[in-house]
């Protein structure tokens, strides 16, 4: 008898569709609400079993969908990892929710409330699917899956910014999973599997004839490059600012947080499962992301310090943070991913809780998003105040919070690797710099006495804190503080996770 | 040279497959028209819906469908089914995105009064200012 932890990732993947349907058949927009975050608690507690369970025995299993075996059926795969991750998922997701409540239900027609909600549901069965599934089609239909979700999130506060944002976000989206879908193609057509182990034996056989070496590098380059459209790599990130911008709070702080997340976990899989590290690095496309990871570091916090839109300049300091994630995977090397799951993790908890402050700090000033009216809004919203300035130093990577770990670990990283050594910690430097340049200001503006929104004629007004965003930045703000300090156990669950894949 | 015919017969399916894959993504990249962007799409996953089927079908092999279930199964008289079976969950897919694109599409139209993304983004711009 096999113990029954190992249904719990098929259950957490239905019991978040189940949320969904039933919540769209009760045109509530209260009750949808409540259905999401019982699912979340419910799925958020599942995974810290599941996370526990693999992760004190050091051991993952495979789950097979269905009668068939192993070569022709479906199946799921669990570990320390993709538990793990999927239990922040969790947490960043309610918190993301909570923190923004307000802002939905304002922002959303009342009628469309509940649809808001499936959809995040939706989001969640798929971010769940994309880190759990070993087959490498059914996490082809979940990223189309995502999409949808992802941009209905966005165009749900409806008006005519949203929406144009949505069909540039949309179009870069399909092109992106169109690639993902041919590489794929190709990828079945070369090896005749679709299950993760199976194709990566294969493919270990096929490195070690020496054949199909070019076939080999134009499908991972294109499904490199579907996946980094996805996730906003550098220069492929255009649609990235006016679709986390002009989103309702809640939105954006997922799509930052989480979104972006699942395609490059998925990346991420596919680098470990189907080929290894050292192939993946012998086929050069390590170097690709490592250079594109850089530049996006730094043209990223370019971009966000000319911006004087708050929501904007947090959404183009994503893409500088994306960055971090691929020059971690672009050093190719083991210790280079380690940092970059560590990102991952720790860019989850900071960006959510930037978007929510900056959600709060803007209703003080009449929901005015320009930094020049945001003068003295963290002195009526102590609280939102507070959770920008933790998320701000964290990003600028202030020791005892989560940014700073993730630039340790890539410069320990960088000191391993091939050549990428003396570039990795330049741009590190550079982009702390920058980083500090833009956060810094933002966050003497909003602590400065006075206000400037009287010349908009917005009165400004003190927000005292509803219970939901407390909650959202105390969680989030004891998580980036948790992280800078006790990092040394998530390392070790990434890392045991690492080696299990 | 009757060699290189057989093989040119035998991939010219996932030749076209490419090429078509290839307009179809320069459509929805460089279109300024949304309807032809979508077009665009469709014809990208249509084209690696024929790629797809082009190698699990085997000349001269049929449907593996057992119409006796008393008769000893053939295996060598099947095509491989698993390619359609990927098909049919990829037009699943295509019809879900395209409904979702059109009916966004139909949204900026009734906002904007034209299809051209070019002037809706320039529209969207004057907006803000």
């Amino acid at each position: 008898m096999r113990p029954f932890y190992e249904n719990l990732p098929f259950l957490c993947i239905f019991l978040a569709m189940l949320a969904g349907i039933t919540t769209s058949i009760l045109h509530s927009g209260k009750w949808a609400l409540r259905i999401s975050l019982t699912a979340l608690t419910v799925i958020g507690a599942a995974s810290a079993w599941l996370l526990y369970a693999t992760a004190s025995q050091n051991t993952y299993f495979v789950y097979a969908m269905g009668k068939f075996p192993s070569p022709w059926g479906n199946e799921l795969r669990a570990g320390p990892l993709e538990a793990g991750l999927a239990l922040v998922f969790c947490i960043v997701m309610a918190c993301s929710l909570l923190g923004g409540l307000k802002d939905i239900f304002e922002d959303i027609l009342p009628g469309k409330q509940d649809l808001y909600f499936v959809m995040m549901d939706m989001l969640l069965a798929s971010l769940l699917s994309m880190l759990y599934t070993n087959d490498i089609f059914t996490g082809y239909v979940f990223i189309e899956i995502n999409t949808i979700a992802a941009c209905a999130i966005v165009m749900a506060k409806d008006n005519n910014q949203t929406l144009v944002a949505t069909m540039r976000y949309l179009v870069m989206s399909l092109l992106g999973s169109g690639l993902f879908l041919i590489s794929l193609a190709l990828l079945y057509a070369i090896t005749g599997h679709l299950l993760m182990p199976q194709l990566g034996e294969s493919i270990h056989a096929l490195f070690v004839s020496g054949l199909y070496t070019e076939p080999l590098t134009v499908l991972v380059g294109l499904m490199v490059l579907g996946l980094s459209i996805k996730s906003a790599l550098f220069p492929f990130h255009s649609w990235l600012p006016d679709a986390h911008g002009s989103s309702t709070t809640a939105s954006s702080a997922i799509l930052s947080g989480l979104v972006l997340k699942g395609y490059i976990v998925l990346l991420i899989k596919i680098f470990y499962r189907v080929f290894s590290i050292s192939e993946v690095r012998s086929l050069k496309i390590t170097n690709v992301l490592f250079v594109l990871g850089a530049l996006a570091m730094i043209m990223g916090s370019v971009k966000a310090l000319q911006e004087g839109h708050s929501k904007r300049m947090v959404a183009y300091s994503s893409v500088a943070q994306i960055g971090y994630i691929y020059l971690g995977v672009g050093l190719g090397i083991e210790a280079g991913v380690v940092a970059a799951v560590f990102q991952i993790i720790a860019h989850a908890f900071t960006k959510p809780l930037l978007f929510v402050s900056v959600g709060a700090l803007s209703s003080t000033a009449g929901h005015e998003k320009k930094w020049y009216y945001l003068r003295g809004a963290g002195r009526r919203c102590k609280l939102a105040g507070i959770g920008f300035t933790l998320g701000g130093l964290s990003m600028v990577g202030i020791p005892l919070l989560a940014g700073f770990v993730t630039k340790l670990y890539l410069a320990q990283g960088a000191t391993l690797a091939a050549w990428q050594t003396a570039a990795a910690l330049a741009a590190l430097a550079v982009s702390s710099v920058l980083n500090a340049m833009y956060y810094i200001p933002a966050i003497v503006q909003i602590w400065s006495s006075g206000s400037t929104c009287q010349e908009m004629g917005i009165e400004p007004r003190v927000r005292r804190a509803d219970p939901a965003l407390v909650v959202s930045v105390l969680v989030l703000g004891v998580g980036v503080i948790l992280l800078g300090v006790c990092y040394r156990p998530v390392v070790g669950v990434i890392s045991a996770g690492l080696a299990l894949l | 040279m009757s060699n290189a015919i057989a093989t040119w017969s035998g991939d010219y399916y996932q030749v076209f497959a490419i090429i078509l894959f290839g307009i179809g993504f320069i459509s929805l990249l460089l279109h300024k028209n949304l309807i032809k962007k979508i077009i665009g799409l469709n014809i990208m996953d249509s084209s690696v819906y024929l790629f797809l089927t082009s190698f699990g079908y085997i000349d001269g092999r049929v449907a593996p469908i057992v119409a006796d279930p008393t008769a000893p199964v053939q295996m060598e008289t099947y095509i491989n089914p698993l390619p359609t079976g990927l098909v049919l969950t990829g037009i699943v897919v295509g019809v879900s995105v395209t409904a979702f694109s059109l009916a966004l599409t139909q949204r900026l139209y009734k906002k904007y009064h034209t299809l051209n993304l070019d002037e809706i983004l320039i529209l969207a711009k004057r907006e803000e200012v």
